[in-house]
């Protein structure tokens, strides 16, 4: 009595309708964990406040004094770089997210149903970048209140859209995390550890002309002052293509290494 | 594609290592369709690992295993259709309601939105917890939370289901419950696969029973056999005075009237476990109570532990740690 098939068949292909579903499904969970838990937006919802206030009345003043445009011209300076910051600290949430998954059962009992292997990631980046759209409208509506002047709303759309390509790719990063380290405290301390010298070292808050040699060959391939001086391109003006295609360039990268990995991980953990 | 047996799993020598640690060490397993396997087996003797890769949850490092004709390692997503999967601890999401759980996993496997409510309404009738179906899950009580993890096993209707130790953690009334809804599901033709540490689980519910240590099968037959093999039984007796309890498992130990392993006692219930070979143990230990003048408020014979189980099938002890702790208790009172 030998078990099994006559030939060692392949295995059942999904079909692409199947892969949409299935992340439909998960992407309701996600929505579902918000109503539940309508604090977890709070994040979203107040660090645009809390940052744009900062920065423009604590340091716009000086910054902008120093650019020669005053504290308004500060605003027009730092806005398009709050989309691009925002859009990165937000980036987080999904690993932690996903961390906290992992160490309940449901990880087990998705990883056992007969769904794509993306699925699961996948929903967790689009509810990301839903919550980071919602915290870019906040930021707007605080930027706008504040003193900012949106000359193109085309162009801000674009700045938006930008932001959320790039942060989709940093998404896979954290989703790796995610998979790999053993808690959400692990992967928020190793994402703050990753993402504050990139904030600051960059052109999001100042122009990088005053710093250091060595401080501006950083900053110039930091891909967060890219895509700060992208969107500042595309909001207020001034040049844009190289910037655009330099943050394009960094985001097709980090996704093409990133997500087979974290996929790759995330089927393969015990 | 045939299917040439009808073996619902089929496992040859599987091994798994993790590091120097041979969680599996070639196990062979059969479960004809219909029936219940009990998988008997101490806490790390590799119950779990075996069910994690039967469920594709983990790749075996050598061997080969089917579970409805498909094998593990080379269609795994066929596989992953026709099983159900319930874990030690619930593998529901904590946050979603009931009836939201159970409507995603639907969806996820492929049902018509009708159809997944349709199922989702009818599991949670079926289950008990229709009233709770607008509750999240993180407010069901330990019982409530693994109904809904058996709910969400169901919806596929599986053709084959593993229970990692269903009840583990569970009080006796709550047991119980999912007791008598893993017979229901047994009754509709699925064929199960148990992992327990209790042989009175594998007793209510699997027909055969395989018991396993430390990565390999070391007993395998119907329940039946296996208690005939072991032989004992296990008799509780609670004195009136709980000071009597260690007093008495001294003289009987000292007596000698007793199975392969020596007494236990039960302090958190007062009572004193005394595995027994046969019916003249039984009545010597009776004999001895009564001679030292001993008022009991209770006395009943239950089947043999999982110690008794291991010490007749292999010589040595279950190796588990909360056998260790009874054995621990026991030398307190030899000495």
């Amino acid at each position: 009595m030998s078990a099994a098939t006559t030939t060692p068949a392949a295995d059942a292909r999904i079909p692409l309708r199947g892969h949409l579903r299935h992340t439909g499904a998960l992407v309701r969970r996600n929505l579902l964990w918000i109503r539940q838990d309508p604090e977890s937006m709070f994040d979203a919802l107040l660090m645009p406040v809390v940052f744009t206030l900062l920065f423009v009345y604590v340091f716009g003043g000086s910054i902008g004094q120093a650019l020669g445009g005053g504290q308004d011209g500060y605003v027009q300076y730092v806005i398009p770089g709050m989309i691009a910051m925002m859009s990165m600290t937000l980036s987080q949430g999904v690993g932690t997210g996903f961390s906290q998954d992992f160490n309940s059962g449901v990880m087990d009992r998705f990883r056992s149903l007969p769904i794509g292997r993306g699925s699961v990631l996948f929903a967790k980046i689009s509810v990301e970048l839903v919550r980071m759209l919602f915290a870019t409208a906040v930021l707007m509506i605080v930027a706008v209140l504040v003193g900012f002047h949106i000359n193109h709303w085309g162009g801000l759309f674009a700045a938006v859209g930008l932001s959320a390509v790039f942060a989709s790719s940093i998404m896979w990063v954290f989703l790796t995390l995610g998979v790999i380290l053993k808690n959400a405290q692990s992967v928020q301390a190793m994402g703050f550890l990753v993402l504050f010298p990139l904030q600051f070292g960059s052109s999001i808050f100042a122009p990088t002309k005053s710093m250091p040699g060595w401080l501006q060959a950083f900053t110039d391939y930091n891909p967060l002052s890219t895509l700060a001086d992208a969107a500042r391109g595309l909001m207020v003006g001034g040049p844009v293509a190289h910037d655009l295609w330099i943050t394009l360039g960094w985001s097709v990268g980090i996704t093409a290494i990133a997500a087979p990995y974290a996929i790759h991980k995330f089927r393969t953990k015990s | 594609m045939t299917r040439i047996d009808n073996n619902a799993v089929s496992v040859r020598g599987l091994v798994k290592h993790y590091g120097d640690t041979k969680a599996l060490d070639g196990v062979d397993l059969d479960v004809r369709q219909g029936t219940v396997m009990g998988v008997l087996g101490p806490n790390g003797a590799g119950k779990t690992t075996l069910v994690r890769i039967l469920s594709t949850l983990l790749k075996p490092d050598a061997g080969e295993a089917t579970v409805a004709g498909y094998d593990v390692l080379r269609q795994p997503r066929q596989l992953r259709r026709v099983i159900g999967l319930t874990g030690q601890y619930a593998s529901v999401d904590e946050k979603l309601p009931g009836w939201e759980n159970l409507y995603m996993i639907g969806r996820l496997l492929d049902l018509p939105r009708k159809d997944a409510r349709a199922r989702a309404d009818e599991l949670l009738e079926r289950f008990s917890l229709t009233e709770a179906a607008k509750r999240p899950a993180s407010t069901y009580s330990g019982g409530m939370r693994r109904r809904l993890d058996l709910a969400a096993s169901m919806i596929g209707r599986p053709q084959v289901l593993f229970l990692d130790e269903p009840t583990t953690g569970l009080d006796p009334r709550t047991r119980n419950e999912v007791w008598a809804e893993v017979k229901a599901m047994v009754g509709d033709g699925v064929t199960v696969l148990l992992t327990t540490q209790y042989m009175e689980e594998a007793e209510q519910l699997a027909s055969e029973l395989t018991v396993v240590d430390r990565g390999k099968v070391i007993a395998n037959g119907r329940v039946e056999e296996l208690k005939a093999k072991v032989g004992g039984r296990t008799l509780r007796v609670r004195p009136v005075d709980p000071l009597q309890v260690r007093p008495l498992a001294d003289m009987i130990d000292e007596l000698g009237i007793t199975g392969l392993a020596g007494t236990t006692v039960d302090g958190e219930n007062g009572t004193l476990l005394v595995p027994i070979l046969s019916d003249e143990q039984l009545t010597a230990v009776v004999g001895a109570v009564t001679a030292r003048g001993i008022t009991i408020s209770s006395i009943s014979t239950e089947l043999p532990s999982l110690d008794e189980v291991f010490l007749s099938l292999t010589g040595h002890r279950a190796s588990a740690p909360q056998d260790a702790r009874s054995a621990d208790d026991r030398q307190e009172v030899a000495v």
